[in-house]
């Protein structure tokens, strides 16, 4: 087994709370330079910078987790991760269905792009990306389930936007793969406030808006190479593969 | 003031959980932040909301509240229905929003 340096949750300029700074080149020389393997693109409701970060990651040996950070109903922030373009633009689909139809506002919440290698804009997204979706966290995790996608609720220590404050306990019939912590909590102090969590897999990333800010928190993955079916056996921590934070 | 009596006063309608319609309501509590809920409603408090995922159920009976109200026209989620009438606390539906609801609600609690 090998150890791989993950940063799992970074948003791109698609995102409207991104930097604009936040292209794929940027963010690929940034991950190359703090020596990070794997890293994992989700930006708010939207997945259409998978493609280009993810050519870019290439050329410089960096695997991309292709995903998502979607807003749930009661909104909740949860990464979803998949394996293939095709399965991810079958989620963006889904996300397109049931994102409400309010227009980003560019003064207020930032711009909407999507950028090419060359930074050149290809699309800007009109609808306003952090709304909450019209689907409930259950039913979301059943559809990335039901693509065989990786469903990790997003920083649920923090006291916004996240599982434990928008529905005050982790739902015991839930179906997480794993469960994100940001830097401001031990996994041992957090442990001994939610003790019910004890034997869950959890993972810390940056959750960058920023370039500076990439790699900031991170995990390590050990298993046999970058793939994804690799990922999804440490996140169960079957057959020798685990996380370590 | 019994839940049944407020659900007739202010024209509510009885989703789920009629056996807990005697139940007495002291007060009420509004958010749509279930953390928030937990740290913060009274025992006997009417919580009135827009979250319709079955945790609402789980932190009512946790904390001893004496009904839900949800507003604008939601429904509760097919597994929140169950609970309500598994721990018989009724949930209750307006059309009307929050304010409007909550505005009615004080005074009539107020009475």
């Amino acid at each position: 087994m090998k150890e791989f340096k993950a940063d799992l949750h970074i948003h791109t300029v698609l995102s409207p709370c991104g930097s604009l700074e936040m292209s794929p080149r940027n963010i690929v020389q940034e991950a190359k330079k703090k020596k990070i393997d794997i890293i994992g693109i989700t930006d708010h409701n939207s997945t259409r910078q998978c493609r280009e970060v993810s050519r870019e990651a290439t050329k410089a040996g960096i695997t991309v987790y292709t995903g998502v950070e979607v807003t749930t109903k009661e909104e909740v922030h949860c990464l979803a991760f998949f394996e293939t373009f095709d399965i991810l633009d079958a989620f963006q689909q889904y996300l397109d269905k049931h994102l409400p139809d309010i227009k980003n506002n560019t003064d207020l919440f930032g711009y909407q792009v999507v950028v090419d290698e060359s930074e050149n804009i290809v699309y800007e997204e009109p609808r306003l990306l952090i709304s909450a979706i019209s689907q409930s966290i259950d039913q979301i995790a059943a559809e990335v389930h039901r693509l065989n996608g990786l469903f990790i609720p997003a920083h649920i220590n923090r006291p916004k936007y996240s599982l434990i404050s928008q529905l005050g306990f982790v739902p015991p019939d839930l179906k997480a793969d794993a469960f994100e912590l940001t830097k401001h909590i031990s996994i041992e102090d957090f442990l001994k406030k939610f003790s019910y969590l004890k034997g869950k897999t959890f993972i810390r990333n940056s959750d960058a808006h920023q370039p500076d800010l990439i790699g900031e928190s991170f995990t390590t993955l050990k298993m046999a190479d970058t793939s994804f079916a690799e990922f999804t056996k440490a996140l169960a921590g079957i057959e020798g593969r685990e996380v370590i934070v | 003031m019994k839940v049944k009596e407020v659900a007739e006063k202010l024209g509510l309608t009885v989703i789920s959980g009629v056996n807990g319609l005697e139940n007495e309501i002291s007060m009420g509590y509004s958010s749509d932040l279930l953390s928030d809920v937990m740290g913060s409603a009274q025992s006997g408090d009417i919580w009135i909301t827009l979250q319709t995922h079955k945790n609402v159920m789980a932190i009512a009976s946790l904390k001893d509240l004496s009904a839900v109200i949800l507003v604008k026209g939601f429904t509760p989620d097919p597994d929140m229905e169950e609970q309500s009438n598994e721990e018989n606390i009724p949930v209750l539906g307006t059309t009307e929003d929050t304010f409007t609801i909550n505005g009615k609600l004080f005074n009539l609690l107020n009475q």
